[in-house]
């Protein structure tokens, strides 16, 4: 067929003028908004910069960078902390081999966090080069992890029982101890601080309450009175009062309680509260993971002659908790963010160590900007990767995109 | 679970038991209650017991007692004499102050943060998204700390007070606002603004109706808005003299009185929650507006609304109906999250219940009242959530 001389070729591309007015300059009024804005954004940066690079004492920052990651962790024992930290490095990157795009942001987030702390001057005695190699040691473990998977092709399940495994052994044996060993003494808990605990917290918790939300869910949609009905008080119960007044009752209430011969450490009140109070969120987000699931599915199964349990095993939680996953790393990040509150407890956390690091010296009483800033980066950090993390994911998945 | 089973043919033989499905759902209903009960009864005499060996009491007698410990800034008269009950309903007055006002300021940065958000202006987009993904990204206590510990905290001496004028003065003590306080004639005026105001409501609702009703033009909006400005001016005119003083704060010895005093306690809270929940609030915007099809813009305009009409008729209404469900769950986070003022010394309703806890050892009580504060608060809005839903869904048909 031969080209007609008539046809027109495309418009150009746009170039950066037309980009430029589309953007900034469509009308006067948007032109007037444009500059101010812009303006903002110049003095916001400039004094951000100035601030950060000139002005701002980073003292009580630079010199403690063990206490904001450990807390009081004995330091000869640090290298338990450094095994823990090369399991978790390896495992990152044999995920993001075997489940690909939807871990990388999450992967090259830790390398990042593991190197800004390889690269901030700090000047303490306790970050010797080992502690520096060690860290640097972790971010080539995430890469070897990744050329391992992508070599070897590995089932993700084992991957999903290996990341039990390593934070089972990593909360439960290799951090705290064991009674009466040479290698391993114990460590209690009161020593544990920084962003070590904030963690802790944060997996603990949403790995434990994980289970306990899908029984609640699934108590819930129960036909028996007695088990609906508790699954409701408790749920509405928990999700009715902020997680303050949890955490405070646990501190308080839960010797009156249990037993008189139960004690619990204080670290493990902490965590059972945090689960406690993620699990009724968890059940909700179940709850609406399984109503997603169409009714079909499960008169499908019966008709196939399947019981009850394994209706619930095999036909409706795969379909329910793959559509929830998104709404599971929002809770995370939730989650992350609350465990701040357990300072209530007296438990130093990140933020608890920023204060006793501010009240060690009182020099450092007006610094107190820089320390929380800090933490907030590191916070911040942690939740943007999560979240961007959870986009893809919602994608990937396809959630709400179906049907 | 009802299934419809065939009539099965009667030379069948019986199922039996362990097989029978009514057998089997009987014996889960009895073996689950017994279960649950049996927890419940468990938990509930250790707790007794243990109440009873720490000595802890169980009743609510103590509320008519005498608090003896000072509430600062009260909000309500009170002095420590008085009794612990109406120390408890100074804290709850407090705490719905804040998330009242919390609520408010939340909302109106939301809207605007929000509304930014879908900006053409790519600028403007983007300093929305900044907003956006600072405020959200960090703990809500870190921000508190923040405004109170590294800005309210370090605002210089009285004698070195941040001026703007007469009208803000800013130090260490608090924030100082020049506030109108009412005259005779100002109350006046009040009632008659409030009267426009439903006067101009009313207008606004009957005249729209009207018109949608018949087709014919009632100019429902410029009419409402005469009646709004209308009565309060010439009220203002007819009446003469100042409806209200400006009361300034002024530099008296060492400290400043009179203005509006905010503690650094209660600022830093109002501004940590509202810029905290805005943010959230400007997400549940933004998809509440994105939620309405392009379309109906589209045809709104191809009918020839104008666009005010457009907003006003056709997206907003279906806007809503997406964004107020989640942002009453906003408001009642924030309300919750309200608790965090214990870790900066704001005491509202937890940080009282915690004082009287740590004095008196009256623990499981005033936790029990606590509880139910928040519990009431919860509930009330799921039933305004309800109602609200159950009324956007008679509209949908």
């Amino acid at each position: 067929m031969a080209v007609t001389e008539t046809t027109s070729r495309p418009p150009e591309p746009p170039g950066i003028n037309a980009w430029l007015k589309d953007n900034f300059f469509s009308s006067w009024i948007n032109g007037i908004i444009s500059v101010v804005s812009f303006l903002v954004l110049v003095w916001l940066f400039w004094e951000v910069l100035y601030w950060v690079f000139v002005e701002a004492d980073w003292r009580p920052v630079i010199q403690s960078p063990v206490l904001f990651l450990f807390g009081q962790y004995p330091r000869d024992m640090l290298w338990r902390i450094g095994i823990c930290m090369s399991l978790i490095s390896f495992l990152v990157g044999v995920s993001w081999g075997v489940w690909g795009d939807l871990v990388r942001a999450f992967a090259i987030t830790i390398g990042a966090v593991l190197a800004m702390f390889v690269v901030i001057p700090f000047q303490s005695v306790d970050w010797t080069p080992a502690v520096r190699g060690v860290l640097v040691a972790n971010i080539l473990l995430i890469y070897i992890g990744f050329i391992f998977a992508r070599k070897i092709p590995i089932k993700s399940i084992y991957v999903t029982v290996g990341w039990l495994l390593t934070i089972g052994i990593s909360i439960f044996v290799l951090l705290p101890g064991l009674e009466n060993s040479e290698i391993l003494p114990k460590i209690p808990t009161t020593l544990w601080g920084g962003l070590l605990v904030t963690l802790i917290l944060a997996v603990g918790g949403i790995v434990l309450s994980f289970p306990i939300g899908v029984l609640l869910a699934l108590g819930r949609r129960s036909d028996l009175p007695f088990v609906k009905g508790f699954c409701i008080a408790f749920i509405e119960l928990i999700r009715g009062v902020p997680l303050v007044t949890i955490l405070f009752m646990f501190s308080l209430i839960l010797q009156v309680f249990l037993p008189a011969e139960s004690r619990f450490d204080r670290l493990l009140r902490a965590l059972i509260a945090i689960t406690i109070f993620s699990a009724a969120y968890m059940a909700e987000n179940v709850r609406g993971g399984l109503a997603a699931v169409p009714p079909g599915q499960i008169e499908a199964a019966r008709a196939l002659g399947l019981r009850g349990y394994q209706i619930n095993l095999f036909i409706v939680l795969p379909q329910a908790l793959k559509a929830v996953i998104p709404a599971i790393v929002g809770q995370f990040i939730s989650l992350l963010k609350d465990t701040t509150l357990v300072i209530i407890l007296g438990i130093n956390e990140l933020l608890g160590i920023g204060r006793a690091v501010i009240n060690s010296d009182p020099e450092f009483i007006q610094l107190q900007l820089e320390v929380y800033l800090f933490i907030a980066l590191i916070f911040w950090v942690f939740s943007y990767a999560m979240s961007q993390s959870s986009y893809r994911l919602e994608s990937v998945l396809g959630v709400g995109e179906r049907y | 679970m009802t299934t419809h089973q065939p009539a099965s043919p009667p030379q069948q033989k019986a199922i039996p038991l362990w097989r029978d499905e009514r057998a089997i759902k009987w014996t889960a209903q009895i073996v689950s209650g017994v279960i649950i009960i049996g927890l419940l009864f468990w938990i509930g005499i250790n707790f007794i017991e243990g109440a009873n060996q720490r000595g802890m009491t169980l009743n609510f007698k103590f509320l008519g007692d005498p608090a003896g410990f000072p509430i600062s800034d009260p909000v309500l008269p009170y002095d420590p004499s008085m009794s612990f009950g109406y120390a408890f309903i100074v804290g709850l007055v407090k705490t719905i102050l804040v998330s009242v006002l919390g609520i408010f300021f939340a909302t109106i940065i939301g809207i605007i943060v929000g509304i930014a958000r879908l900006s053409s202006n790519w600028l403007v987009n983007k300093l929305a998204l900044l907003y956006i993904e600072f405020n959200r990204n960090i703990p809500l206590l870190v921000l508190l700390f923040l405004f109170y510990f590294a800005v309210f905290n370090q605002l210089p001496s009285v004698k070195e007070s941040l001026t703007i004028g007469n009208s803000l003065v800013l130090n260490s003590r608090g924030i100082y606002l020049a506030w109108p306080r009412l005259t005779a004639t100002g109350i006046i005026w009040i009632v008659v603004i409030f009267l426009s105001v439903i006067l101009a409501a009313v207008a606004y609702i009957q005249l729209q109706k009207r018109e949608i009703d018949t087709g014919k033009a009632t100019y429902y909006l410029p009419i409402s808005l005469a009646i709004l400005l209308v009565g309060p001016v010439f009220s203002l005119l007819l009446l003469r003299g100042s409806p209200f003083n400006w009361d300034v704060p002024v530099l008296e010895g060492f400290n400043y009185s009179g203005g509006m005093r905010l503690t650094p306690e209660f600022a830093a809270l109002l501004v940590g929650l509202s810029i905290y929940t805005a943010a959230f609030i400007a997400e549940v915007v933004r998809a509440g507006i994105l939620s309405v099809s392009k379309g109906q813009r589209e045809a709104a305009n191809a009918l020839g609304l104008s666009s005010f009409q457009v907003l006003n008729l056709v997206i907003f209404p279906q806007a809503l109906r997406v964004i107020i469900p989640p942002l009453i769950s906003q408001y009642l986070n924030l309300t919750k999250n309200s608790s965090l003022a214990f870790f900066i010394g704001y005491q509202e309703v937890f940080s009282v219940g915690k004082i009287a806890i740590n004095q008196a050892g009256r623990a499981i009580p005033v936790f029990i009242l606590v509880m139910l504060v928040y519990l009431a608060l919860s509930l009330f809005t799921s039933l305004i959530l309800n109602w609200y839903n159950r009324r956007i869904q008679l509209v949908e048909r």
